[in-house]
């Protein structure tokens, strides 16, 4: 029975083939999703491990925030005073202090370099030579304030040599340098796009402003004595804003923190492998049912052979097995090769990461083949079991048909009740604010599952009225073709229905988030349609980036301003849980327009030291009101004893502040970082041409800040918005495709079955062309079924999502625009499957094909 | 189970329990009424071994029928079947499967050799499917037997109907079944491939003592018969022994005319 199985499949090599793709590509997803996030892992770590390579102790910066294991981001700079403690005990050999900043390289042209991603690094040789983690390419180390040294990689790319001079930009604006040196982070040739940018040690804190501190101390362990004994040695001599781990723990901490947003990324991307390998499980399945129902004199002739239920039902399994593993090594290796094109083009486009090769794990492989083939698997258990429910006696009877499952009859009862069980997982999951969050998600997950199962098992009653709606263009104006194709996608309902289903997932994935995405966006323009009456907005330039204090003061000198309102964040503690903090300026008002719960316009400028507002959900939450008391507890150890004095209702498409506000001269003094999120500013006369180049102008040499209008400001958030849901489109189009190859398979299979009849038309006068225009309608009204339910099912979970998130504001609205583009890509879908074929199709001999048996 | 012969020679064997006996069976296709179609309607008989037993009759009498219900294809709506002594209508799924196994080989009028397995694999498949171990000599003398031991390794595809027709025979023997069905064996053949086809089948009755029922419509075909029974319109109305083409077709006419 095996060799019947495994001969089987290569009696079938097309079908095989077709169907192994369906797996392919989600297995390709999973693997390449693996690959390309554990080889930016361990880059990411080999930077980190190069960074303490020759320490043995690193002092760092303590976030009171956050517990001993994690990295410390936000938190202060530790007086250097602890330098010389540390180097006092007997137990060091040598200690170097540091710091380590962000500042951007500015090109000749003023614009920055790296898309403004650069970190900053000072060296103090020879103090420093052993442990600093720079080596010196060309010229010399940077000496005093005029002098800097620039990485290779950036060097090379600027055309930048020793003695040349360069711009850069640390808190301030940019300054002129002079290249003293050409340097290199360790053996790594670049850090993912990022610039580096040297000064020596006093220019490096009176730049970041941390004169007499110091961001690390990197130590060296005296003879015999071990890491562990000389992290014991330094701790007491410590204030509380630092801490002392061992070289390996702190490259550890470090890279674990980039880690884990790594692994958020591979989640994400894994999740797409996994929608594209459901889509391919029906591709499978519905391949081996018709299959299944080809062979059913076949498999009758099995069973009068002696073959048990049982074997009949394995050697199905078995063959879609053999499939399974092959496709998914094939994927696996498809996977790979992706990851490694990723990474060409990431280092193409210039962001590229230390070369440390390609990470191909175990468990890579293992999973890899072990989730392809388990879909497979999967798939292949209803086909397999009505395999086994073919009667011998079908060996004998001409035109035998595989009996209608046992459950036929309860078919629609069934599936319906399945739609009905995941309407309810999916009710429950969406409104259910009480349960907890992995619940709920749990309960939406298994729910759209269940839907998409629960409509493809409806579907097949839908196939008629749809195909005779949808068909009726190709019957109307394709002629007899058209007929006759609008009848054939009727005539088997199931086997239409099953196969326009997995292109239903995909469609209706795409649908969900193009409508998510429409009430996204209209709702944060909403909200900076009632939050922005400033003229412009300063907003960091980069993803990391923010505004700094010169460049603000800058503007606040440029002729014709009238009013400069920045806006800190940074996070902090209260009432047991992490929120979002915010300095403001006593003009706010002036620049935003609030509408306040509590309190009025005048309370941002009367915050005084111990003053804060808050949101309304956050009031709402924790029962504030004015008067209420606030314990903030900062990253710097610091605790704000906050009075509530004000409360602001915050528009439903969200705002700039966090949860808690205080004066800048509170959050100055309890953060380490002084940097705007934002800043906004009106001028005289408002917003006009001579106003934007008379501002752009002023802030020339400050590349961290980008003026704009509030409608540019709209535009660029937008377009962030955008770029986001046109990457998400791009992951679930890989699902449209495993589902192209499902109808590529049925229709081959059609024609297969009915190439008798085929050779009949053309024997009566179809010509080619006819044989092919009928295939290809046939084609795009699957396609059509399918673009139509999953439009369906994605509406309807959108105005599900919409409905819940109704309080924040995000509306329910249909782009008709994309709804169309998403049926004429179906269309375009329908005509590629029915290529290969229509030309198959149409290439039968007609002679051959009459005598076929 | 005893049941009553009703044919003439019914002494002569009394000493030889029968491997197949039917007993009332019928069969009714379609609903009451109108549509209903009753394609037997109460045979009784017992088959001999060693013998071959040909079923004769004129188009739609029900020959088919009463084979697949024979060989436990198909359920009687009424009667009993049993076949190597054992009742076969309160049989599982597993239990007829285990029967088919180990007492029943089928040849059939379109072949039905699986595409993708040589013809070598096709013999030794209910074998394989069994989980027993290949006798090999066996399967050699059946290979020899029906002279196509260089045509092994080709597939149905390559041979013609008459070799395929051989492949199908060696199939059904290479498990020593109790009883060979074949239906209609040389319907689908010319008449020379087919005389062929029916010396081989009288050949393994001769030489093995493979006791065999032949479902046919060809007085030529029953002419190797040891026996012949008639049936028209779902009832057996005359059993014969051993008989020419010439007296076939005569009782053919005799009854097909009634
Ligand atoms: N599956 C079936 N459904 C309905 N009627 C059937 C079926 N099989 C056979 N019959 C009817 O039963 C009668 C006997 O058929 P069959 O046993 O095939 O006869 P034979 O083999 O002698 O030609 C015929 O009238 C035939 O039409
Ligand atoms: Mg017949």
């Amino acid at each position: 029975m095996r060799r019947v199985a495994l001969k089987g499949i290569l009696g079938r090599k097309l079908r095989a083939t077709l169907t192994g793709f369906a797996i392919v590509l989600g297995v390709a997803m999973v693997s390449g999703s693996f690959v390309l996030t554990d080889t930016i892992n361990k880059s990411l770590g080999t930077i980190f491990a190069e960074s303490y390579a020759a320490s043995d102790v690193v002092v760092s910066p303590r976030d009171a925030l956050a517990g001993e294991d994690s990295a410390d981001t936000g938190s202060a700079p530790f007086p250097d005073s602890v330098l010389a403690d540390v180097s006092a005990l007997p137990e060091v050999e040598a200690a170097s202090g540091s710091i380590e900043d962000e500042a951007t390289l500015v090109g000749e042209n003023g614009s920055p370099i790296g898309g403004g991603m650069g970190i900053a690094l000072s060296v103090d040789p020879p103090a420093d030579e052993q442990f600093n983690p720079l080596q010196l390419v060309a010229g010399a180390w940077p000496r005093g304030s005029e002098e800097i040294a620039v990485d290779k990689a950036t060097a090379e790319d600027q055309g930048l040599a020793v003695g040349d001079s360069v711009g850069a930009a640390a808190d301030g604006p940019v300054e002129t340098y002079t290249v003293a040196g050409i340097v290199r982070y360790g053996s790594v040739e670049s850090l993912g796009g990022a610039t580096i940018a040297a000064f020596d040690l006093a220019t490096a804190q009176q730049l970041f402003d941390k004169q007499n501190q110091f961001d690390f101390i990197r130590v060296a362990a005296a003879e015999g004595v071990s890491s562990q004994e000389l992290v014991a040695e330094i701790r007491p001599l410590l204030p509380e804003t630092a801490q002392v781990r061992t070289a390996e723990a702190q490259a550890d901490t470090e890279s674990e923190e980039t880690q884990s947003e790594v692994n958020i990324f591979r989640y994400f991307l894994l999740g797409f492998g996994g929608i594209a390998l459901f889509v391919g499980s029906f591709v499978i399945a519905n391949t081996l049912s018709i299959t299944v129902a080809q062979r059913a004199r076949e498999l009758a002739t099995l069973r009068t052979l002696g073959a048990s239920r049982r074997q009949v039902l394995w050697s199905v399994v078995l063959e879609a097995v053999v499939v399974g593993v092959l496709a998914s090594v094939v994927g696996l290796f498809v996977g790979l090769g992706i990851a490694v094109g990723l990474n060409a083009l990431l280092a193409a486009t210039g962001i590229d990461l230390p070369e440390t090769g390609i990470v191909f794990s175990t468990r890579t492989v293992v999973v890899s083949l072990l989730v392809g083939t388990l879909i497979a698997l999967l798939a292949s258990l209803r086909p397999a079991l009505r395999a086994t429910r073919v009667p011998p006696i079908a060996a004998v009877r001409e035109g035998a048909v595989l009996p209608p499952s046992r459950l036929a009859k309860f078919g629609l009862a069934t599936a319906l009740a399945v739609v009905v069980v995941a309407i309810g997982l999916l009710a429950f999951g969406v409104f259910a604010d009480g349960a907890e969050t992995r619940t709920r998600l749990l309960a939406i997950g298994v729910g759209v599952l269940l839907l998409f199962i629960g409509v493809t098992l409806v579907a097949p009653r839908l196939v008629r009225p749809l195909a005779a709606a949808l068909g009726a263009p190709a019957a109307r104006f394709g002629g007899s073709a058209g007929r006759l194709a609008r009848d054939n996608s009727t005539r088997n309902p199931a086997r239409t229905a099953s196969t326009a289903a997995a292109l239903m997932i995909g469609i209706a994935l795409v649908t969900f988030v193009s409508l998510l995405a429409q009430g996204l966006k209209s709702s944060f323009a909403d909200a900076v349609d009632e939050l922005f009456v400033a003229d412009y907005s300063l907003t960091a330039e980069g993803d990391f980036g923010s505004v700094s204090d010169a460049t603000v003061a800058a503007a606040r000198e440029t002729p014709g301003v009238t009013a400069v309102s920045a806006i800190r964040s940074g996070e902090g503690r209260a009432f047991g849980g992490t929120v979002g903090v915010n300095g403001v300026d006593e003009n706010l008002s002036a620049i935003i327009d609030m509408s306040w719960a509590e309190g009025s316009a005048e309370v941002p400028a009367q915050l005084g030291a111990d003053g804060a507002f808050v949101n309304d959900d956050y009031a709402d939450e924790h029962d504030l009101g004015v008067g209420s008391r606030i314990e903030l507890k900062t990253p710097t150890g610091e605790v704000l004893d906050l009075t509530v004095e004000g409360v602001f209702a915050e528009p439903k498409g969200g705002s700039p502040f966090g949860e808690i506000a205080v004066s800048t001269a509170t959050f100055d003094g309890a953060y380490a970082e002084k940097e705007n999120e934002w800043a906004f500013l009106n001028m005289e006369g408002g917003v006009t041409d001579e106003n934007t180049a008379t501002l752009t102008e002023a802030l020339a040499t400050f590349p961290d800040a980008r003026v704009e209008t509030r409608d540019e400001f709209k535009a660029t958030s937008i377009s962030d918005i955008s770029t986001f849901v046109n990457l998400l489109y791009a992951l679930l189009g890989l699902s449209v495709l495993v589902s192209l190859f499902g109808i590529v398979n049925t229709l081959v299979l059609s024609v297969f079955e009915r190439t008798r009849e085929l050779g009949m038309l053309r024997a009566i006068g179809m010509t080619r062309r006819q044989v092919r225009r009928m295939i290809r309608q046939e084609s795009v009204i699957t396609a059509l079924i399918g673009a139509t339910l999953g439009i369906v099912v994605g509406v309807f979970l959108a105005f599900l999502v919409t409905q819940a998130l109704s309080d924040e504001g995000i509306v329910f609205a249909i782009p008709v625009g994309s709804l169309v583009v998403f049926v004429l890509v179906a269309i375009a879908a329908g005509m590629l499957a029915a290529i290969f074929p229509a030309r198959r199709a149409s290439k039968l001999n007609v002679l051959e094909a009459l005598q076929y048996e | 189970m005893e049941t009553t012969p009703i044919h003439e020679e019914a002494q002569a064997r009394v000493l030889e329990a029968p491997v197949v006996t039917a007993a009332g069976v019928t069969r009714r296709y379609g609903v009451e009424g109108d549509t209903c179609v009753k394609a037997l309607r109460g045979v009784s008989l017992d088959v001999a071994p060693g013998k071959l037993t040909a079923v004769m009759g004129p188009s739609g009498s029900g020959k088919s029928t009463l084979m697949h219900i024979l060989a436990g294809l198909d359920r009687p709506n009424e009667g009993n079947v049993s076949i190597a002594g054992t009742d076969i209508g309160a049989l599982s799924d597993t239990d007829l499967t285990k029967l088919r196994r180990e007492h029943i080989g089928f040849v059939f009028q379109f072949f039905n050799l699986l595409p993708m397995l040589t013809a070598e694999e096709n013999i030794v498949l209910p074998l394989d499917l069994a989980g027993g171990k290949h006798d090999r000599g066996w399967v050699a003398e059946l290979t020899d037997k029906i002279g196509l031991s260089d045509r092994l390794s080709h597939r149905p595809a390559e041979l013609s109907g008459g070799q395929q027709q051989r492949v199908a025979i060696a199939r059904a023997l290479v498990s020593r079944p109790t009883v060979m069905f074949a239906d209609e064996p040389t319907g689908n053949l010319d008449s020379t491939t087919g005389g062929e086809i029916l010396e081989l089948l009288r050949d393994s009755v001769t030489s093995f003592g493979q006791t065999t029922v032949m479902v046919t419509h060809d007085a030529h075909a029953a002419e190797i018969a040891d026996r012949v029974l008639f049936l028209a319109d779902g009832l057996i109305v005359k059993d014969r022994g051993a008989s020419s083409a010439h007296e076939i077709l005569e009782t053919l006419e005799e009854v097909s005319g009634r």
